[in-house]
């Protein structure tokens, strides 16, 4: 700790930061626009001058650049020193010289931090009387709207996209005052992270697009704390809703997950809920059509469903933990299924139970962050979870770090510690069977198929470890390699190895446990990662349940009278045939889902869920984090939580002596919130006791009140519904969140940080308000932590560590002249479920196409295969370099919805052009 | 005691002094053109909606009597729908401050009285005039940055045509 | 005295009520002149039957009872009111040979004590009501009347002094050659003024206070009730101007114009001097008007009591 003197005040803080920091944390108000945390310093834009004085007896002093001149004991610096109060003035009042009259049509408006820094400096008329300087604008693709004559020169944009993000699309052209943020051409900005330009560009420049066609300002949004549901990852996010319709989601900073970024599957995937597809009533099949009926006569029909045998439930990946478990106590264990297949079941529960048994530690994305040694085994990470991929891609600076340590140079002065980096490598090393977009930050990359890279990872534990088996037939070139990954591996301090289930492989995963283990015997700090698929997939892997090939046998021998589904798409499981069958011998089916799926005309009953901006629920992320996330929007009856509705259907059970008929656990009916079914969760599966703490719950207070979750300036009261009805209605009300659905109650920057609405500050209306949130900047938030972690570091200690049983080393892959292997080619855009019903992305997902190696025999543009189930497929072919002989990528989820992976296929060339499938 | 009886004496006066009232509705008073009475939505001189939906009105407004939603077209912004409560509203005229391109502005006409609440709740279509108001030259897209049909990049008030990108001259 | 007729008692209370409902109208009227302003107009000539339709209006109201009222005293109260207002009016005598009881021997202390006796109609009132702001008028009405009372009484000590009797026709009688305002003119401005408190008109309201509390003793009351009150208000002042007319300004004595119009001549003038007061002055705060009362007119009051005595006693010994 270091102690300074701001204006007369004695602040202590810390000792590796520079002054702006310093003084924002001291909470001083201080413009800026060049710094911001996550991306260092770099004194671009003059703004932040404050005067210093050498000594006690200086009155002169001088101007410096906070954001460049580190804190130092002693110093003595003045924000409202009248020459740095004029100088700042002037530097506002030159960014402004060109910035368009544009505020009233600008989406920025009202959460700009130009805005704020103008009124900051107390800039307030404009003096230049010449003209300004306009920019052609560009079309940057379904997310962002560009408007570059609102550019003040921060460089912000590039040092995000190029230095952070690791883009290669947009670049700073023109030269002196001229310059030009853009691409050389129109064009879609191919980064994962673009979206995240929206929040850091400090004025309109950037703007979201999608969220511009249903435009609100701020102050007149709803916001909610919530939780990304389009990957295992958990992102914090902010819902943020007007007039019942969610109109953008924002990134919540959670100094463990996500802090500053979130990918753009996360940020423009929640369409989905306004989408035309959403279910809005029950619906009964009558005469072979779904047909609206009333909630009571819904439960009335399935009241008599219940005559025609056993109940079975079906839960879902991607339902809330709630959901799943309201399931399993209607329907009871013995009957509950997780709703994946033997296959994707095996791999989640078989990484849940290696990441619960590790030794060493299991790492969040910010610990990822500071990895300074990586192995990424069979997973595409940067498709099946992006966040984690750019946590990945700062671990690869850590060598910079260390060189910017040995020259000198604080870790925050972003230009001259990137300069180092450039001629230190990353030990990243990937392994995987097709190219990935963290390539380009590997130290070194390998090609192989799913069990070849298996072997390659049992061969660097075997390396590490002489006591794990040996992989028989080993090649000398993969044993070299195995070799130099161990060595880089067993030198670093805190390795981190990353694999997943993307190629349903139980043995990679086995393989990348191992290695890790491995490691744990010397470095405590040896990580695992396992990359889960969906939101809830580690929540249903320790909740457990059966597989749905296990349902399937029961319902070929007519031992399931109704089958109740929970938010889960069948068809992405089960392969037509197999969907054909169920649908005979399964006399009803209950569909319980937010959104029409493709079962959904032929379920007898369809009861309306909300999706997560609705309801109150949790999730477990993939590093075994319980989050809640709240509702934006108070949805219209009769839609509710997805556990109301097993509620609901458990209440309409006929009084019956037989006990299959009674609900498994007789309390489901008398639940009142979602307090009662968390307190419930927690006896009836213990490893769940603690995720009543992810929030505050229901009853919480601050200060003796509720949580406000609109702005204090929320405009429209008393005119938005007056076209229905002219009279004032109550503001609504949710009985499971400690939310006030109105302007009115309790908000301050150390309220929890499960709880947090939204960002605002006096004088800071943009995101940086955050600043006024955190402890310290970069640092954890003021209200603690948000969510709870149900796996801990360092689970057993070494002497107690459970040995593994022999692991099924599989033979090496040898490529068929007349077949080749299916890979799932799982896309960013396009293999998730959800966000593919959300219009933005939809336009961003690249055509599906089959991906062969470039110099196999395939020289046709189109190409068809056979694929069980669904028939012959014919795809575009795209020729990607070194990728393995004998394999074809398969886009998941794209062509066929059901597609278990690996699998054999044959191939014929087509001439058919423009002929689909 | 004299103060008193002096007041008394001049309120006495006022018995003999012309009445500052007038005979509503026989007569109608004079209303100066910036009386704030029935709120209107104007047109910029080019006859297009002036209005950029902006929300700041219905921020300002200390009722909360104002509600709009924000659509775009070539460029331009509209408000898709407009509403205002004047069963709420207080005629404070804080929208028409607020408002940064002279859209909102309130008439010298208060005769709006209805039997039903609901009549009051006017819709875009009853907000907007087809004329410019009270300022006839103002047309905010010719001093924005933004651009619309007919006016280009560069071409508002006070600006250059648009950088070339590709020439190093200074 | 022995021949009452039964006409005057019958017609008296009506004309007297009648008067009051017009007088409503009157003061409207004139606070609009005095304002600038029309006032009503619109309701028959110059607005003359506006009295009527607010009376039809106050009529059809609910007759309504708040549920935590004292039911049997909030609805005493208002009749307490109205009825020793009218009570008074039988002691006057508005011309030589008419009036009720114009000749009653103590027909002073008579309305004094039908005056004091109107100090409950207001407590009561506020009482009953059962609401903070009805109690709060009710309290400052009983301390404002009860010590106006005091002065009212001593100012008029004056007068029957001088006059000899009680009997406000002899008191009428002895100002044949000089009205007592000009020997009372002391006498006369305490009487004036402790007549404005007793009938709690402006500047004096401070118990109806509107401003801090609501509606005072009657925040509570509506509907006919609430009328009985405005129109006991009204008769009062008339009450109190006719007392005026009868103690300081000669009653109905006066040249060429019969009695009885020169009766109504003054009492109207002070009418309309009282509406102007209201037209012209602020209300004081409480304590200022206690002061004004204990502080500067009980001694001026005393005052004149000793002066008056010292003059008669001199002339009499002279």
């Amino acid at each position: 700790m270091v102690t300074f003197q701001l204006d007369g005040l004695q602040c202590s803080t810390r000792a590796d930061i520079n002054l702006l920091q310093a003084c924002l944390e001291a909470g001083a108000n201080l413009p800026y626009f060049c710094w911001h945390p996550e991306l260092g310093s770099v004194g671009a834009c003059r703004q932040c001058a404050i005067k210093q004085f050498s000594g006690p007896d200086d009155k002169t002093g001088r101007i410096v650049m906070a954001c460049m001149t580190p804190v130092t004991e002693g110093t003595r610096v003045s924000i409202d020193d009248a020459e740095a109060k004029e100088f700042r003035e002037g530097v506002i009042e030159w960014m402004m010289v060109n910035h368009p009259h544009d505020c009233p049509v600008c989406p920025e408006g009202g959460e700009c931090h130009l805005q704020d820094m103008t009124v900051m400096t107390g800039h307030n008329t404009r003096r230049y009387r010449f003209t300004k300087r306009t920019h052609r604008n560009q079309d940057l693709g379904p997310f962002l709207n560009h408007e570059m004559n609102r550019c003040i020169a921060c460089y912000r944009c590039v040092r995000f996209y190029k230095d952070y993000a690791g883009g290669e699309d947009l670049a700073v052209l023109g030269a002196h005052d001229n310059v030009y943020f853009g691409r050389s051409e129109d064009g879609t900005l191919e980064n994962a992270f673009s979206g995240n330009l929206a929040e850091i560009c400090p004025t309109g420049v950037f703007t979201d697009k999608p969220f511009s066609e249903t435009y609100t300002r701020k102050w007149d949004m709803r916001g909610a704390p919530s939780v990304c549901v389009h990957c295992g990852v958990g992102c914090n996010t902010f819902v943020n809703a007007r007039d019942e319709k969610v109109r953008r989601l924002l990134n919540r900073y959670n100094d463990e997950v996500n802090r500053y970024a979130l990918c753009d599957r996360g940020r423009f995937g929640h369409g989905f809920v306004n989408a035309p597809s959403r279910l809005h009533t029950p619906l009964c099949l009558s005469e072979e059509q779904p047909t609206p009926v009333p909630t009571q006569s819904a439960m009335a029909q399935f009241a008599r469903m219940v005559a025609s045998g056993p109940i079975v439930g079906i839960a879902s990946s991607r339902a809330s933990l709630e959901a799943c478990f309201s399931l399993q106590c209607l329907v009871g264990r013995e009957q509950f299924s997780t709703g994946q297949t033997q296959q994707e079941q095996t791999c989640a529960e078989l990484a849940y139970t290696l990441l619960r048994d590790h030794p060493g530690s299991i790492p969040t994305l910010h610990d990822m962050e500071s990895a300074d040694a990586v192995l990424v085994l069979g997973e595409d990470v940067s498709a099946t979870a992006p966040r984690l991929a750019l946590a990945l891609r700062q671990a690869g600076r850590q060598n910079s770090f260390l060189a910017a340590d040995a020259a000198k140079v604080p870790r925050w002065m972003d230009a001259a510690v990137r300069t180092i980096g450039s001629e230190t490598l990353s030990s990243l090393f990937i392994v995987t069977p097709a190219p990935t977009d963290l390539d380009k930050s590997a130290e070194e990359t390998f090609r192989a198929v799913p069990d070849n890279a298996a072997r390659l990872g049992f061969a660097i534990a075997h390396q590490l470890d002489p006591t794990a088996p040996a992989v028989p037939d080993l090649t000398p070139f993969e044993a070299e390699q195995a070799n130099r990954i161990a060595t880089a591996l067993g030198a670093a301090k805190k390795p981190l190895i990353v694999s997943g289930m993307q190629y349903g492989s139980p043995a990679l995963i086995q393989a990348a446990a191992r290695i890790a283990r491995s490691l744990a015997q010397n470095t405590p700090d040896a990580g695992l990662s396992l990359v889960m698929p969906d939101c809830n997939s580690m929540g249903m892997a320790m909740m457990g349940g059966l597989p749905l090939e296990t349902v399937m046998m029961r319902a070929r021998a007519g031992a399931i009278g109704t089958l109740i589904i929970v938010e889960n798409d069948l068809t992405r499981h089960l392969d037509p045939p197999e969907i054909v069958e169920l649908l005979e011998a399964v006399p009803n089916i209950v569909l319980i889902d937010h959104t029409a799926t493709a079962l959904w005309q032929n379920a007898n009953l369809v009861l309306p869920a909300a999706a997560f901006t609705e309801y109150a629920g949790t999730l477990i992320s993939q590093e075994g984090r319980a989050q809640r996330f709240f509702p934006a929007v108070f949805p219209l009856s009769p839609i509710q939580a997805s556990w109301r509705w097993v509620q609901e259907l458990a209440r309409a059970l006929p009084p019956s002596a037989e006990p299959q008929l009674a609900p498994h656990r007789t309390d489901i009916t008398a639940w009142q919130n979602l307090d009662d079914v968390l307190a419930a969760l927690g006896t009836e599966i213990p490893i769940f006791a603690g995720i009543i703490k992810a929030a505050p719950d229901a009853a919480y207070r601050l200060n003796g009140q509720k949580l406000r979750s609109q702005t204090y300036r929320a405009s429209g009261r008393t005119v938005i519904r007056s076209y229905i009805s002219v009279r004032d209605q109550p503001p609504p009300t949710n009985p499971d969140t400690p939310f006030s659905s109105s302007m009115e109650g309790a908000y301050q920057p150390d309220m929890p940080a499960a709880l947090v609405p939204s960002f605002h500050a006096p004088a800071w209306n943009s995101v940086q308000a955050l600043n006024r949130f955190q402890q310290e900047i970069g640092g954890p938030l003021r209200g603690g932590e948000a969510g709870i972690r149900l796996l801990a570091n360092h689970a057993l200690k070494n002497g107690q560590t459970e040995q593994l049983p022999a692991p099924d080393i599989p033979p090496p892959f040898t490529p068929q002249s007349d077949t080749v292997l299916l890979l799932p080619d799982v896309r960013l855009f396009g293999s998730e479920e959800l966000s593919m019903l959300s219009p933005p992305v939809v336009a961003r997902a690249p055509p599906a196409n089959l991906r062969l190696p470039a110099h196999g025999t395939a020289t046709a543009s189109h190409i068809t295969f056979h694929l069980e189930g669904y028939g012959p497929q014919t795809l575009p072919v795209q020729l990607v370099a070194d990728l393995p002989d004998g394999i074809a990528l398969c886009p998941a989820h794209m062509v066929a919805p059901a597609f278990s992976f690996p699998r054999l296929a044959r191939l014929t060339a087509t001439r058919a052009e423009g002929d689909g499938s | 005691m004299l103060n008193t009886v002096r007041t008394l004496f001049l309120t006495f006066l006022h018995a003999f002094q012309r009445r500052a009232t007038v005979q509503y509705p026989e007569e109608h008073p004079y209303l100066p053109p910036r009386y704030r009475g029935r709120i209107i939505l104007s047109r910029d001189p080019d006859g297009m909606e002036r209005c950029v939906a902006c929300n700041l009105c219905a921020v300002a407004c200390p009722v909360d009597c104002i509600s709009l939603q924000k659509t775009e077209e070539n460029g331009r912004w509209y408000p898709e729908f407009f509403r205002i409560n004047f069963s709420r509203c207080i005629f404070c005229g804080f929208c028409e401050e607020a408002c940064p391109t002279y859209a909102i502005q309130l008439t010298p006409d208060f005769e709006m009285s209805e039997y039903a609440r609901p009549n009051l709740v006017y819709e875009k279509e009853d907000l907007l005039i087809s004329g410019t108001g009270k300022y006839p030259d103002y047309s905010f897209y010719h001093v924005a940055g933004v651009t619309i049909p007919g006016k280009d990049r560069g071409e508002a008030k006070r600006e250059r045509p648009p950088v070339d990108l590709h020439t190093l001259l200074p | 005295m022995s021949q009452i007729p039964f006409l005057a008692i019958v017609l008296t209370p009506l004309v007297i009520l009648a008067l009051a409902t017009l007088l409503t109208w009157v003061e409207r009227r004139l606070l609009g002149l005095w304002q600038d302003r029309h006032g009503p107009n619109r309701v028959g000539p110059g607005g003359l039957f506006q009295a009527v339709a607010d009376g039809i209006k106050i009529l059809f109201k609910q007759d309504w009872i708040p549920p935590f009222a004292d039911k049997a005293i909030f609805v005493l109260a208002p009749t307490i009111g109205m009825m020793t207002v009218l009570l008074s009016f039988g002691a006057i005598p508005f011309t030589a040979w008419s009036g009720i009881v114009g000749t009653l021997n103590v027909g002073l202390l008579f309305i004094l004590g039908m005056m004091g006796l109107g100090v409950y109609a207001v407590v009561l009132a506020g009482w009953a009501s059962n609401s903070k702001y009805a109690l709060l008028g009710g309290m400052r009405a009983a301390a404002q009347m009860i010590s106006y009372e005091v002065f009212m009484g001593l100012s008029l000590l004056g007068v029957v002094m001088i006059a000899g009797s009680f009997n406000l026709h002899d008191i009428v009688m002895a100002q044949t050659h000089c009205w007592f305002i000009l020997p009372q003119c002391l006498g006369f401005l305490v009487f004036l003024l402790a007549g404005i408190a007793e009938t709690h008109r402006l500047p004096f309201d401070l118990p109806e206070g509107e401003n801090e509390l609501g509606a005072g003793f009657h925040t509570e009351y509506s509907g006919m009730k609430f009328g009985m009150f405005f129109i006991a208000e009204y008769a009062g002042i008339i009450l109190i101007s006719s007392l005026v007319t009868t103690l300081y300004l000669g009653g109905w004595q006066g040249p060429l114009l019969p009695a009885a119009l020169w009766f109504l001549l003054k009492t109207t003038s002070v009418v309309i001097f009282f509406i102007l007061l209201r037209a012209a002055l602020p209300r004081p705060r409480y304590d200022q008007l206690m002061a004004l009362g204990w502080k500067i007119l009980l001694p001026l009051s005393l005052l004149n009591v000793t002066a008056t005595g010292t003059v008669l006693m001199l002339r009499a010994a002279g």
